[in-house]
């Protein structure tokens, strides 16, 4: 059974943002972090998929449409152990509130809907903690599909799901698969405790219960910094719209 | 009386090539979503063993016979993915990752070779011969203290060979023929990543013991040959030879 950091002692707190593209869950956990590092909290943010040692391999083995759900995987498992060996636990360690924008969840739902065997993707993370509060940015499959889909962006092979021949159609497959993440999502929310949050609702009404449901569940006394921050990797892109919007 | 026809197409005896038998083909666990394990025809041979152990050389000369007995032959290897070889060796270069990270880029690259170049070539049914498997990564990943597992449940992607083989040579022999070939010791050969001594010579003696400590223990359960690597190339050839005729030979 799988433990949070504080049931393993750890000094930091993890906190994970997850959703589909478009809920909004990247602009949500920039604010978080502003506003913990304004307040003088020792932050440290996490992007998946941003490893930089591994990305050379993952960015051509997706150009190249050279991936299979089981390369797709491992190579995002690696990525990930990267960033969780080398940052995230090192800064747990020191003290620090981590910040993830997407954790295991996402691969657990990914990697399952491309036809991974679950219990198999939930062993090769098993090496990894659980969050200490994970944040599900809920939005109708609609809102998020259209806050994507509205500028008719150039939409990527992985992205659209491509590679599951859902449809020939790139947006009809992007909706399909979308459709499929979201039930995974659903399906794990009770068993690890997602906090749902509405994200129908406006930009603030959401930071609001975000800051109000973070100040409750953690003790932000504990992790005052002294105003210096990590550099590396520490800041979320701001502003991504439209195309950018799609991850992967 | 012969005619002079019959003379002129006389023909050096050819023996019948032999078409293997499919065998029993099966993944140790959840293998690759999609893949039909009764269509892989082909037969794959494993070779295992430390650098030095005579793998490259034995295996130079079962691809030779094979192809002279009329089989068609692929040869895999470890880091040799189009996916991430290049990456994997430069992430090394500077020795920055961490074990699980290194651990899940060898897996990666095990599983794009496992699913572009071994199974298509099993399907198309040809001899695979592997230049190492799955059985060095785990053992790598546990001397290093990997949960086993966890290594286990990666590698349960891995199809079942028909045979494998490894090839045992004492710490001792090895460093003679590591040195004599190359003047060094390999860092990674040596274990220098896990410090279990500063001075590569003593550690490249440990890390091989703690290996072939693994090899052994695995050997129950995956039902691998040991082969005695201190023997003359030919005769270690002829013993792989006579063992790998059998798997040719051997009933459905």
């Amino acid at each position: 059974m799988l433990k949070t950091f504080a049931e393993l002692n750890f000094p930091g707190r993890l906190i994970a943002v997850e959703g589909l593209d478009g809920s909004g869950k990247s602009t949500q956990i920039y604010l978080l972090k502003r506003w913990l590092e304004l307040q003088g909290h020792k932050v440290y943010f996490s992007e998946w998929n941003s490893s930089e040692i591994v990305k050379a391999a993952t960015s051509k083995g997706k150009k190249r449409e050279l991936l299979s759900p089981t390369t797709f995987s491992l190579i995002h498992a690696t990525d990930f152990a990267d960033r969780y060996e080398r940052h995230l636990v090192p800064l747990l360690r020191a003290g620090y509130l981590v910040l993830c924008d997407r954790y295991i969840f996402t691969a657990y739902a990914r990697d399952t809907v491309r036809g991974c065997p679950p219990e198999w993707v939930r062993g090769v993370y098993n090496f990894a903690a659980l969050p200490d509060l994970t944040f599900f940015f809920k939005a109708s499959l609609e809102v998020s599909l259209n806050r994507i889909l509205d500028g008719r962006p150039q939409l990527k092979y992985f992205e659209a799901g491509m590679d599951l021949r859902l449809s020939t159609d790139p947006y009809e497959s992007f909706r399909i698969f979308q459709g499929r993440i979201l039930e995974q999502y659903l399906a794990m929310s009770a068993e690890f405790k997602f906090t749902v949050i509405d994200a129908n609702q406006s930009v603030e009404d959401q930071q609001n219960l975000v800051r109000d449901l973070l100040s409750d569940r953690i003790d932000l006394g504990k992790f005052k910094g002294n105003g210096v921050y990590p550099a590396r990797a520490s800041t979320p892109r701001r502003n991504k719209w439209k195309q950018e919007l799609v991850e992967e | 009386m012969e005619t002079g026809i019959s003379r002129g197409i006389a023909r050096t005896q050819t023996k019948r090539i032999l078409v293997p038998r499919p065998s029993q083909r099966r993944f140790y666990g959840y293998g690759i979503p999609g893949v039909d394990v009764n269509k892989l025809a082909g037969k794959l041979i494993v070779v295992e063993g430390a650098d030095g152990s005579g793998r490259s050389t034995q295996i130079a000369k079962l691809v030779d016979w094979l192809e002279e007995c009329g089989h068609g032959t692929v040869q895999v290897g470890l880091k040799r993915s189009t996916l991430v070889s290049a990456e994997l060796e430069e992430a090394q270069q500077g020795n920055i990752l961490s074990h699980t990270t290194l651990s899940l880029f060898y897996a990666t690259d095990f599983a794009d070779q496992l699913e572009n170049i071994i199974i298509p070539a099993l399907r198309a049914g040809f001899m695979v011969l592997a230049d190492r498997y799955i059985y060095t990564l785990m053992a790598r990943d546990i001397v290093r203290g990997m949960d086993e597992q966890w290594v286990k449940n990666v590698y349960s992607i891995a199809l079942v060979p028909d045979a494998v083989f490894y090839l045992n040579v004492s710490p001792e022999e090895l460093v003679q023929r590591n040195v004599a070939k190359s003047a060094a010791l390999d860092y990674w050969e040596s274990g220098m990543d896990i410090g279990l001594s500063r001075d590569i010579f003593d550690s490249f003696l440990q890390y091989q013991r703690l290996m072939a400590e693994q090899f052994q223990r695995m050997q129950t359960t995956y039902g691998f040959t040991i082969v005695d690597g201190h023997r003359s190339v030919t005769e270690i050839y002829a013993d792989l030879q006579k063992q790998i005729e059998l798997v040719l030979n051997k009933p459905a």
